[in-house]
């Protein structure tokens, strides 16, 4: 890695520094709901949304009202999505003319803007109206990014409330979510796009003629806001196929920074969230801790790998940089951003269960696409998608808490809340359902061999393309690793199967967790207690992700981008 | 905890682990364990027993088909995974096998005596298995008292060694807190009637074999949260090995059946799963051994949670009787004057106060200790409050002050102003001032008060770092109770202390989240004893105050207290300690086996095998033993806890994660090396 790398780095790191703690006390403030100043702005807003839907916001939910709303609002929210691929061609704004979506590519696109996973089976520019995208799927990456902030704000209730039987209410946290944190953060951002070359048009398609003579149809559509959202709502379903490494998506260094940025901001702004609601920013600071350095770790192992050159350019290429040429792995990559800028995009946008791209993962180095797939392997909580980052690394929190507390001799309590077999039990589906999901639809597909007909590749880099699919589907990320043909019969309910898992049967635990320990009293702190707001216990909560979470995939990364590498460099 | 060791049932001792007669019954216990029946508790271990069963049929299958060196790997592989089982079942057949041995002793104990039972106005006798509550019972002197009961009549002196190792008698009297007797007991002296309180089968002995022996033995709270851990850890591999395969077919190198239970036995925690149950097992019977039966193993772990204590102070914290503490001569007398004349003056009484002063005097002083001669002794009475002694030419007193002065006023003499202003101070400082006096003349104070018990303030320094606060319960005034609280280091004081404020701070504790520990002994205690979170009640207590409590201690100790929180904390820490160190084995076990598998078709993949492990077969089965081996290495660890030091949650966590979470992370890395290499060189390839 060159200087320069290390600086754009260090600069990416120093700006989430500054804006983490800002940003993390702003949506503590919008979550607990204490009079504040942007009332008299946002409020009647609020009221007018609350009155067309019927809620009384002050009326607070339990765990299974909140559970039953999240997946009453996410199922209206597939139906919804479904009927407007179908009926796209007989509705507005559609100057391309694209027509009607296919049953199961509806389905597995509605489902895929629902979790917040994005996984995109289709190339937006030719396959989905401008309608499609602005209304139907802008709309969830909203409301899906805020209801993954809601369900994260449920748990740390019902972590720091001491015997409550309630949690909040859904409709009022997603309102209050999308109107005050989402939709200002968008509208700024958006300016920043469009200043610095973003597209932003309601135009059709342009056909320009080249100086050499061929003719070119340049997409339009109001790609600004889009961008935006999906890289902070931790979506990455772009309107363009080529998603972020589109010049009208991403047209500049400088945007290439802002988005990486973007989509880092509210993840790692949540466990600063929960430090400030837990009345104690060490709690928020040590769960910050184990997904910085995760984050960290892997981006930087990635940023490694495509700098130093992909073994199949063969000897006479030069690719180290020199004052000259940007050097490392270029295959698949947009020279305006070098391999170490769009490996640190990947890395990020995998680690935060975005999933945009800025180049092709398909053409990173073994080791470098390698990482791009552990990070989500690691369950998506480094720092993870927005909301669900936060509640998986809680829950993590409570499994190392539970091992860590009986080591110290003591019923295991996290914020004074005693962890016992009830919530073990939440815990352990909770952890079960993401690599049952993966793994075993993986192995599926794998010994079915119309299914591994979709496969570009054989061999080991054919196997982590499989992997890669599932694994990104059910930790909810939609990174799409590229060499795998998933618009089939097979991969769209397949696909679509594993995102619904790994988004609600997740949820469900996660809310009666919630509810389990909302009951509890909050015992108070003592010497004796467990103490987890600590380097001590960030450093215990990064070994059980790797172990328990990461370990379980070993075998298979031995299969696909190990074997790759050491066969490459044996 | 009793020291003596000539008693017939002492549970302080230990069967030794050594005895070969201990050890065959261990070894069968292990065996008959084998059975899935008993095994189904153990969802790690069943697990284990299953899959091997599995590898042991496809090895038969197989067998026909493969190389002989494959299938002597593969023998050995499924004979390993056998002894892990069976090494499992050791650890819980050995834990169980002290408490077996103590069951015995104790059944000895429980034979049949006849009873002497008073009904319709006759005695007639009656088999002790055939009493029932509310029978009374005349016991005399060498009879076996039948049951558990309350004296009713009559006082005796029992022989309670059967139950509790002590061999000096104990009283116990009719009315007041040392009513309670044991069956199975014996009465040395005198007659009794006792009120039958409990009938056969449901008495404490009853009770006792079946605890020492586990045979109530439920699963704690904390071992069924762990249980469920452990348990979904195990399906997580269940899903990883499954989908191997798959992968494997696809990468062209299917793997054997028997290799691939090998992977998932060394990944899923048998370590802890193997384990688990002698450690609850274990940590009942530490307690045991230091007399404290607790009546679940709910109340141990919970003694372990315990953030307050209530401790009475007499007893527990001071001995029980007020001590000479000092000495103060009045202006113009000589200190050693006032000591021979409170020396002198002491000779008659006998009260521990004044065994205290007479004590303190010949510790303390260079005098001449002969008494006077032709004197007349005058012993301590409660009415005169004094003692002392006449000679010829001289009246020696000392006693409470108000009552020597008034002595000394009726001779004329004259109280300074200074000797009031001493006795206040001593007052103030919650002693008692007593006054020495030669005829009519005040010539000093002695300063008596409450002595803590050497090491206390230490303990207390201990118990606050490990976040538990301290109590003390009195019922001194609050001044006197505040001056001992400050000198004992305790947290916090409760003076004047009835049974309903007691009460009121056990639920005022227990409603800010905290569990409270107490000790007692008489029936005003009983509810108190109920009411809070681990209730230890003291053997020579009443009937009713051991119905409350959840945990008796045969030694009437109530200091032990702290040692019995000791004892919950250290079986948490014991399991929390092998859990980390049963998932830390993990990685190693994934870069011995996982290379292993798939080197033949992929050699690039030897990068992985990081220990250069001598071949595939090699590789996979030292993984095997190591994994069967390193039980048995923890058997000792299980059984004994692991070491407990009164630090700070932090403190344990930091050591507890270096020794067992690093620890566990090296040892099997080179521990399988190690087995490898013995492996290989005995031409397993």
């Amino acid at each position: 890695m060159a200087a320069r790398d290390w600086l754009y780095f260090a600069l990416l790191i120093g700006a989430l520094a500054v804006s983490v703690p800002l940003l993390g006390v702003y949506l503590a403030r919008v979550l607990e709901g204490t009079p504040q100043r942007g009332d008299r702005v946002w409020g009647p807003l609020e009221r007018l949304i609350y009155r067309a839907l019927g809620i009384d916001s002050r009326a607070e939910q339990r765990w299974r009202t909140y559970a039953s709303s999240v997946l009453a609002f996410s199922a209206a929210s597939v139906l919804v999505l479904y009927l407007l691929q179908r009926l796209q061609g007989v509705l507005p704004l559609n100057p391309t003319h694209v027509g009607g979506v296919t049953p199961a590519l509806s389905w597995n696109t509605a489902v895929s803007f629902v979790t917040n996973t994005n996984w995109q089976n289709y190339a937006g520019e030719t396959a989905m109206s401008y309608f499609t995208q602005m209304v139907g799927f802008v709309t969830q990456n909203f409301v899906s990014a805020a209801a993954g902030i809601a369900v994260a704000v449920a748990l740390i209730r019902g972590l720091v409330r001491s015997r409550t039987a309630t949690l909040g209410n859904f409709w009022v946290d997603v309102t209050r979510v999308v109107v005050r944190v989402l939709l200002p953060l968008s509208v700024v951002s958006t300016l920043v796009l469009v200043a610095s070359g973003v597209i932003d048009t309601l135009a059709g398609t342009h056909v320009v003629h080249t100086v050499s003579g061929s003719t070119q149809s340049l997409p339009g559509g109001a790609i600004a806001p889009q961008e935006v959202i999906k890289e902070l709502g931790t979506n990455g379903g772009g309107p363009f196929n080529a998603n972020s490494a589109h010049p009208f998506e991403n047209p500049t260094g400088f945007t290439n920074f802002f988005e990486n940025y973007l989509l880092l901001l509210i993840p790692f702004s949540l466990p600063w969230t929960f430090g400030v609601m837990a009345g104690s920013r060490r709690q928020g600071a040590s769960v910050l801790a184990a997904m910085a350095v995760l984050w960290a770790a892997l981006s930087f192992g990635a940023m490694a790998a495509e700098t130093s050159g992909s073994h199949l350019l063969g000897p006479g290429i030069t690719q180290h940089a020199t004052a000259t040429v940007v050097g490392g792995n270029l295959t698949g990559k947009e020279v305006r951003f070098g391999a170490a800028q769009s490996a640190l995009f990947n890395s990020s946008a995998t680690a935060t269960s975005t999933g945009a791209v800025d180049s092709a993962s398909d053409s990173y180095t073994a080791l470098g696409g390698g990482a791009l797939l552990t990070n989500m392997m690691f369950g998506e909580v480094s720092p993870g998608g927005v909301g669900s980052g936060l509640y998986g690394m809680l829950i993590l929190a409570l499994v190392s808490v539970f091992i860590a507390g009986l080591m110290v001799g003591r019923t295991p309590e996290y914020l004074g809340k005693k962890i016992q077999a009830a919530e073990m039990k939440l815990v352990a589906i909770y952890i079960l359902v993401v690599p049952l999901a993966a793994l075993s639809l993986t192995a599926f597909a794998l010994l079915w061999p119309s299914a591994r007909a979709s496969l570009l590749n054989h061999g080991a880099h054919g196997l982590t393309e499989m992997i890669y699919a599932f694994v990104s589907t059910s930790n909810n990320n939609g990174s799409a690793f590229a060499g795998l043909n998933g618009n089939t019969g097979f991969f769209n309910i397949a696909l679509g199967l594993a995102m619904l898992l790994g988004r609600f049967a997740t949820i469900v635990p996660v809310l009666a967790l919630a509810g389990s320990l909302g009951a509890k009293p909050r015992l108070e702190e003592s010497a004796g207690t467990l103490p987890t707001g600590t380097p001590l216990f960030a450093l215990l909560l990064t070994g059980v992700t790797v172990i328990i979470v990461g370990l379980t995939y070993f075998p298979v990364l031995a299969l696909g981008p190990l074997l790759e590498h050491f066969v490459a460099h044996a | 905890m009793s020291l003596t060791t000539e008693a017939p049932t002492d549970l302080s001792r230990p069967p030794s682990s050594l005895d070969a007669a201990f050890l065959r019954r261990a070894l069968r216990d292990s065996l008959a364990k084998m059975s899935p029946r008993h095994l189904v508790h153990n969802p790690v271990m069943m697990t284990v027993e299953v899959t091997t069963a599995l590898a042991l049929v496809f090895w038969v299958k197989d067998a026909a088909h493969q190389s002989g060196s494959t299938n002597v790997f593969a023998g050995l592989t499924v004979g390993w995974l056998l002894i892990t089982i069976l090494f499992a079942n050791v650890a819980e057949a050995v834990a169980e096998g002290r408490g077996k041995a103590q069951a015995d002793s104790l059944r000895r104990t429980r034979t049949q005596t006849s009873a002497r039972v008073r009904r319709d106005g006759q005695l007639i006798d009656v088999s002790s298995a055939d009493l029932r509550v509310g029978d009374l019972c005349e016991v005399g002197p060498g009879d076996i008292i039948p049951g558990d009961g309350d004296v009713v009549e009559g006082i005796a002196t029992v022989d309670e060694s059967a139950i509790t190792g002590e061999s000096a008698p104990v009283i116990r009297e009719s009315g007041g807190d040392r009513s309670a007797v044991t069956g199975g007991t014996r009465v040395l002296s005198d007659h009794i009637v006792v009120r039958i309180t409990a009938n056969p089968g449901e008495t404490f002995l009853d009770r006792m074999i079946a605890l020492v022996e586990g045979a109530s033995r439920q699963k704690t709270p904390n071992e069924i949260a762990l249980d469920i851990l452990l348990a979904g850890l195990t399906l997580i591999f269940v899903i990883a090995i499954v989908t191997l395969q798959p992968f494997a077919v696809y990468s062209h190198d299917p793997q054997s059946v028997v290799v691939l239970v090998a992977l998932f036995v060394c990944l899923i925690p048998t370590t802890i799963g193997a384990l688990l149950s002698a450690i609850g097992i274990a940590g009942m019977d530490r307690l045991v051994q230091r007399n404290v039966l607790a009546m679940s193993g709910r109340a141990v772990e919970a003694a372990g949670d315990v953030s307050t204590l209530l401790l009475d102070k007499t007893g527990t914290i001071t001995y029980g009787n007020r001590r000479a503490h000092e000495l103060v001569a009045l202006p113009g007398v000589r200190e050693e004057d006032v000591a021979w004349a409170a020396l002198q003056s002491s000779l008659a009484d006998e009260t521990p106060e004044g065994r205290s002063i007479v004590t303190l005097v010949r510790e303390r002083y260079v005098l001449d200790f002969t008494p006077l001669a032709d004197t007349v002794l005058v012993p301590f009475s409660a009415h005169t409050r004094m003692s002392g002694v006449d000679a010829p030419e001289r009246q020696l007193r000392k006693g409470a002050s108000s009552a020597v002065e008034q002595w000394v006023r009726e001779r004329g003499g004259e109280v300074p102003d200074e000797a009031n202003r001493i006795v206040d101070q001593i007052a103030e400082r919650g002693g008692t001032p007593l006054a020495v006096s030669d005829g009519s003349r005040i010539l000093g104070i002695i300063h008596l008060k409450d002595v803590v018990k050497p090491g206390m303030t230490e303990r207390f320094a201990q118990l606050r770092a490990m976040g538990i606060r301290t109590v003390m319960v009195t019922g001194d005034n609050p001044k006197t109770a505040a001056a001992i609280a400050a000198e004992a280091g305790v947290d916090d004081f409760l003076a004047e202390a009835t049974p309903e404020d007691k009460m009121r701070l056990i639920k005022r504790e227990q409603a800010g989240g905290r569990l409270v520990a107490m000790t007692g002994d008489g029936t005003n205690d009983a509810p108190a004893l109920a009411q809070a979170d681990v209730g230890v009640a003291m053997n020579t207590g009443t009937q009713a105050a051991k119905e409350a409590g959840n945990m008796v201690d045969l030694d009437s100790d109530p200091t032990k207290l702290i040692d019995i929180v000791e004892i919950g904390k250290q079986l948490l820490i014991t399991r929390g300690s092998l859990t980390t160190f049963s998932i830390a084995n993990d990685i190693a076990k994934f870069f011995a086996i996982v290379p292993a598998m798939f080197v033949a078709k992929f050699p690039a993949l030897s990068a992985l095998n990081v220990m250069r492990l001598s071949s595939p077969h090699s590789a996979v089965l030292s993984a095997v033993i190591f994994n069967a081996l390193v039980i048995v290495a923890l058997i000792p660890l299980a059984l004994r806890g692991v070491r407990f030091r009164a630090l700070g949650a932090a403190a344990v966590l930091r050591r507890n994660l270096l020794v067992f979470g690093l620890g566990g992370a090296v040892v099997p890395f080179l521990g399988i090396k190690v087995i490898d290499l013995a492996v290989s060189a005995l031409g397993v390839h």
